[in-house]
């Protein structure tokens, strides 16, 4: 029992203790070898790393619930694009002329959240009705949503500056700039979702056993459904927080990011089988691939080392994970 | 024995499903453009689809056995770039074979991993993604890779040439095609891959060493991947360094498209074989309808969840899921 303990907390704690190390390392190696004078530990360096995870990290959000489901996502990154184009292209729509650039902004955004809304729950819908494993529903969906990006606009990229909006996602609070504010509220808001509500313990509950949630009264169909929203609404967000700065969105944006997202959920230690993780575990993790990727360009290591590192510790991770399970839980050893 | 039958015949109408959809889709694209059926339309169709469907074969082995590969996609962007890099240094004599060993290298570090350490392998192979992509920009220091003196090499033949009229991909990939179809059905060791993809622990008990198979199907996988990286290379003479990037998707779209389960025990290289067509035909004909590029993907989607869906609504015995 005690040991069982033990190992837990070791491997709760394992992004955390992974993250100081990176932080030493950085910094100690990054005297000798870095180009710039610059200190890797410095406050305004730690902020911008933190505006950098956002994106990906308030999608990783959503993606450590659905994982916790017992679902995977692999759509993500087409509807951060899809989203991203329906904000720029919706302030230009004839029915929100005349509100001004201020004015127009929560109806883009709503705009945004609605479309995301939307296909997370076409995907949600299609794996409640149909039973098809959500890994496949969301690859189709990937190849779908996608499609219907190119649709919308060609292979051109998408073009809208509204200076009210870059000036309003720029402008920062404690130095910390709107979307590292996003991503930290949103991990908290997550974070009580699923550790103080009852859709929270249903979700656990449906990843760890699906025929037992069934059983016990869950209406296992529709909760699976709002997590599907619920991480489109997330990717919705993150596609907001992350373009109403830039202004600019290719029909190819977004590609990879569900690897990336799925990536730092699982540096967290959340099971790809579902019923257990934790949300500030996968917030450690978003962080940790961060400063992977920043510390490795600080000491002048290339940026295709960032690629090759991240892969190799993702199995490094797993393999750990391995030797630190108890083994022969009702496993055969061949 | 009745069941047995039934079974057979179940087995047979699965198969059927597919092959209706694919005899529809070819029927209504024909009416709609005379040239859809042309044999030059056709020879071209199955070309352009020869390299993911090289890559297919491969993969549908790794499924059958239980398992996923996404790191098939990097992996053929870095036997492309390697042999690319080596035809100049070594030439191709040599190149061809060191690719190969090298890729299969590869395969066999993931099959390591999968079969004899048991990870995960949808995230062992995700983790390759990435790193065989960081070690393909390594490699070639982030540039494109081209082939100096296009014309004074044979090299050439093996993605631009043709045999008796028929192009060189099309031969490798039917031919590979074939060879495994009969490895995966009628030998010892096809059975022992359907036996550790449909029950790993029945498999063990009943003397199967499953990491040896699961090794095995990774290096096969590895040597499909190598193989449509050198068919990639001689078409193009030249490559980036992303020219697989999104195709472990479409591999397993294609897979699935074919019928077999994304949880092991089932599927054929026949089925993929068909997998590979329909998305090669259904991408060809709707640009010959004139619709564009990237309405396939939405196509696509649909098709692929219409035929899962059909696929177990036929297994459960109802349309809908029963969970409430």
């Amino acid at each position: 029992m005690t040991t069982s303990n033990r190992t837990k907390t070791i491997k709760r704690g394992a992004i955390w203790g992974f993250i100081v190390l990176e932080l030493i390392f950085f910094s100690v190696a990054g005297r000798f070898l870095s180009v710039s004078q610059t200190q890797f530990m410095d406050l305004d360096n730690m902020l911008l790393l933190l505006k950098q995870s956002a994106p990906i990290g308030i999608i990783a959000l959503g993606m450590t619930v659905i994982m916790i489901n017992g679902n995977i996502d692999l759509s993500v990154g087409a509807i951060f694009a899809l989203c991203a184009i329906v904000m720029l292209d919706s302030q230009t729509w004839p029915i929100f002329a005349g509100l001004g650039e201020l004015g127009v902004i929560p109806f883009a955004w709503g705009m945004a959240l609605l479309t995301g809304m939307v296909l997370g729950a076409i995907n949600g819908l299609i794996v409640w009705k149909t039973g098809v494993d959500a890994f496949i529903v969301t690859l189709g969906a990937m190849l779908g949503y996608r499609g219907l990006v190119f649709m919308y606009n060609g292979e051109q990229p998408t073009f809208l500056l509204n200076w009210t909006l870059v000036d309003m996602i720029e402008s920062s609070l404690l130095g910390l700039e709107f979307p590292a504010i996003a991503f930290i509220v949103l991990t908290f808001l997550i974070w009580f979702l699923m550790t103080k509500t009852v859709h929270g313990r249903n979700a656990y509950a449906v990843g760890d056993n699906r025929e037992a949630a069934v059983n016990a009264g869950i209406r296992v169909g529709p909760h699976m459904l709002w997590n599907f929203v619920l991480i489109g609404f997330l990717t919705a967000l993150s596609s907001i927080v992350f373009y109403s700065a830039s202004g600019s969105v290719n029909p190819n944006d977004g590609e990879l990011y569900e690897l990336w997202a799925i990536t730092a959920v699982v540096l967290g230690g959340t099971k790809l089988t579902g019923g257990s993780g934790s949300v500030i575990n996968t917030f450690g993790g978003v962080i940790a691939i961060q400063l992977l990727r920043k510390g490795l360009g600080h000491i002048g290591a290339d940026t295709e080392t960032v690629n090759l590192v991240i892969g190799l510790i993702l199995i490094a991770v797993l393999f750990l994970d391995r030797q630190l399970n108890v083994k022969g839980k009702g496993e055969l050893r061949t | 024995m009745a069941e047995e039958r039934l079974n057979a015949i179940g087995k047979l109408l699965a198969r059927q499903g597919i092959l209706i959809a694919f005899v529809v889709f070819m029927i209504g694209f024909a009416l709609l453009n005379d040239r859809f059926l042309a044999v030059d339309n056709v020879l071209g169709v199955v070309r352009s689809s020869a390299i993911l469907g090289v890559m297919a074969l491969g993969v549908t082995f790794v499924v059958i056995s239980g398992n996923l590969d996404l790191s098939v996609g990097s992996m053929m962007s870095f036997s492309t770039i390697v042999v690319l890099d080596l035809h100049d240094k070594i030439g191709p004599e040599l190149a061809i074979p060191a690719m190969f060993a090298m890729t299969m290298a590869l395969g066999g570090f993931i099959g390591v991993l999968v079969g004899y350490f048991k990870l995960n392998s949808l995230i062992v192979t995700l983790g390759m993604l990435s790193a065989i992509h960081g070690l393909t920009l390594t490699y070639s220091g982030g540039k494109n890779m081209d082939i100096a003196d296009k014309e004074g090499t044979w090299f050439s033949v093996i993605g631009q040439g043709s045999v008796l009229g028929v192009p060189v991909p099309i031969v490798v990939f039917l031919g590979l095609a074939c060879l495994l179809a009969i490895l995966l059905a009628k030998t010892p060791f096809g059975r022992k891959v359907y036996a550790v993809g449909g029950n790993g622990v029945a498999a063990t008990f009943s003397g199967i060493r499953r990491p040896r198979v699961v090794l095995m199907t990774y290096l096969i996988s590895s040597f499909c991947v190598a193989m449509a990286g050198l068919l990639q290379a001689s078409r193009s003479m030249g490559s980036q360094n992303t020219v697989g990037q999104g195709l472990e998707l479409e591999v397993l779209a294609a897979i699935i498209l074919g019928g077999a389960s994304l949880l092991g025990g089932s599927g054929t290289v026949f089925k993929t074989l068909i997998g590979v067509l329909i998305l090669g035909f259904i991408q060809n004909g709707l640009l010959l309808v004139g619709l564009e590029f990237y309405v396939q993907y939405v196509v696509t989607w649909l098709i692929i969840i219409l035929a899962v869906w059909l696929d177990i609504a036929a297994k459960r015995g109802r349309l809908l899921s029963p969970i409430a």
